[in-house]
This record gives C-alpha cells, structure tokens and sequence, in this order.
C-alpha cells in the first residue's frame, strides 16, 4: 500500500482527466435538470448527494413526469445497481486494517471511473487514494450541474462533445494495459464490447433499459469467466494499470 | 401526495444511491475466500467498464466517426503505455480535431 501522502497525491494526478470529464457531463445534465424544474442549487445539492449520471438523468425525468415516490425509488434503484457490484468489488480491495468509517466515506464515491481506479490500484487501497481523487471529482460534478443551469446552451456543442470522450478515454486506459498482460482479460473486454454492441444494436433489446443491460451483461460474462478462469490467490496483488506504473509500489507483474 | 415535493424526491435519490453504494462496502468485511466468488468480482471491473464504453464512445460525440476514431486512438495510446490522462485528454484533441473538418 502506498504512504498517506503518495496515495493522495496519486488519487489528485488520476482524479484530473476524471473530473474535467465529470464537468463536462455534469454541465449537460445540469441541462436536464432545469428543463425538470429544478433550480440550479438544487440540482448542484442532487449532484452533491448522488454523484450519478445516469442515475441523476433518471431522477430528473422521474421528477419532471411526476412520477410516485415509490416508482423513483425504484428507478433509481435499477439505474444505480450496477455500484452494488463494484461495491462489492471494491470491498475486496480493502485493508483489514483500514479503521470502519473510511468505507463510509469511501463507499460514497463508488462511481464508474473513481472504482475503476481505485480497483486498479497496486495491493490493497490506501482510502487517502480515493479522497485525493475524490478532492477534484466531486467539485467537478458539482460544479459542472450548477453551471449547466445557469448557462445552459453557453459552452460549444463543439466542447461539449470533444469533453464527452473523456470519461471513456479513462476507461479505455484503465483496461487496457491489464488486457495487454493477461489474455484472459484481452479475450473478457473483447467479448464484452462485442456483446455490449449487439445488445445496443439489436433492435430486439430496445426494452431493456441501458442501466439494466449493463448489470446483465456484468454478472453473465463475469460469471462465465469466474467458472471458465477462476484465478488463484490474490488476484489484486498481480494487477497493474496504467498511470501507476511509475509508483513503482507494485508487486512484480505476477500474472495468472 | 398529489403535489410532490422536489425535497422528498432528492432525499430518496441520495438516500437510495447512498446506500447501495455502502451497504456491500460495509457488509463485505473480511477477504472473500469462496474462489468462485472471488474470481467473479475480480473479472467485474474489466467486464462492466467495457460494457460502458463501447459502443456508448461512438455515440457520444457530434458524429460516430469522431467517436469511433477517439476509440481507436485510446486503445492505441493505453496499449503503448500512456497513463489515465494523456489518453483522454488526446481522445478529447482527435474528436475536437476530426469535427472540425466533418461538422459545421
């Protein structure tokens, strides 16, 4: 695990890209926002509590239909479940040590690109990691709803679109160069893009929604590879990702 | 409950997303010993971030073919070993640059 001091710095280095993405999509959600009634400080305080896009896309539409109560908590439900699996992903990456409130604070950041780099972190996860990363991310998405209701239309369509590449650019560079290690990971992120693209296109599927496609996808292929592949001990300590390699803190590369 | 009030509808967005965030952070204390279990959420991160980003990148953008360029341009980069940031600050730079020649 690294130090205190390096665990933050490093969570501020990988949470930059993460949060100039978050502003970018944050600003075109805050967009939504408005057009459901919400005032730009509301919806800064939604943004605040719920650091979740599709999740907070959602919830604005909910509201702007009127939806029930019980029908929102459904929603939201549905559209967030996939946290609960990289929760308790992320669980696994946890100290034993760790004092019990730091997965309290922890467990509030567990978004798709803050997980992906904690889970990819070296050994076990310093929890300093994800506040350093969480230091920039969460002002982002903050920042990024309240603006886009009060400016609504000002930035570009131009940015905007160059910006809404960011978050999957990230993606992109935490996966890969675990891929390029192990075959097993190359061969699971082809099938899974594969897979992901005939459910998208595949007129068929239009009824699931997206959230729901991407939990189903998740526990189908991960359970294939799990029984096909299971891996031997300490699968964590042989992970490294790209933008850590420097640290230098890694276990050498023990691949499966 | 026929006037909704948009205080009760943010507090059940945050109170739900908050706690199927920490629930399973704090229920799953110790180390996963059940191999099967163990392998299944370690094959998670890599399965559910590539079912995020493709095909959603090409959709993305202004034009599927800035996206799908960008795509290609970020595997490229990560495999030749850039870091978190040059790859989505370069993936944002090819779409900006591709659009400003395919779109008006």
């Amino acid at each position: 695990m690294w130090s205190n001091r390096q665990a933050f710095r490093n969570g501020n280095r990988d949470g930059i890209p993460i949060a100039l993405g978050y502003f970018a999509v944050a600003f075109t959600l805050g967009i939504a926002a408005k057009s459901a009634g919400f005032s730009a400080l509301q919806a800064a305080i939604v943004s605040l509590t719920n650091l979740a896009s599709a999740g907070q896309y959602a919830g604005f539409t909910m509201v702007r239909d009127g939806a029930g109560y019980a029908t929102m908590a459904v929603m939201i439900l549905v559209t967030n479940a996939r946290y609960m699996l990289m929760s308790s992903a992320l669980s696994q990456k946890f100290d034993e040590k760790t004092p019990f409130f730091h997965r309290l604070l922890v467990g509030y950041s567990v978004t798709d690109e803050v997980f992906g780099i904690c889970v990819s972190v070296p050994g076990k996860l310093n929890p300093l990691y994800a506040y350093g990363a969480m230091l920039l991310t969460v002002p982002g998405w903050t920042l990024g709803t309240y603006l886009g209701v009060v400016m609504g239309n000002v930035l570009p369509a131009r940015v905007v679109s160059a910006l809404s590449v960011a978050l999957y650019g990230m993606f992109i560079a935490i996966i890969i160069p675990p891929a390029r290690k192990s075959r097993v990971i190359l061969g699971l992120v082809s099938v899974s893009m594969v897979l992901s693209a005939v459910l998208t296109y595949v007129r068929f599927f239009d009824f699931i929604p997206s959230g729901v496609k991407v939990i189903l996808l998740t526990v189908v292929i991960s359970t294939a590879a799990a029984l096909l592949f299971p891996v031997k001990e300490d699968p964590y300590g042989s992970v490294k990702s790209g933008g850590h390699d420097e640290s230098g803190a890694t276990a050498e590369g023990r691949q499966e | 409950m026929r006037e909704h009030n948009i205080y009760v509808y943010m507090l059940i967005m945050a109170g739900v997303t908050y706690l199927i965030r920490v629930l399973p952070l704090t229920l799953i204390r110790g180390e996963i010993k059940n191999r099967f279990i163990k392998s299944f959420l370690y094959y998670v991160p890599y399965v559910t971030l590539a079912v995020m980003t493709f095909p959603t990148i090409t959709q993305a953008t202004g034009s599927p073919i800035s996206g799908t360029v960008a795509f290609i341009a970020a595997i490229l980069l990560a495999w030749f070993g850039a870091g978190l940031f040059p790859v989505s600050v370069i993936s944002c730079i090819v779409v900006f640059v591709i659009e400003l020649f395919i779109l008006h």
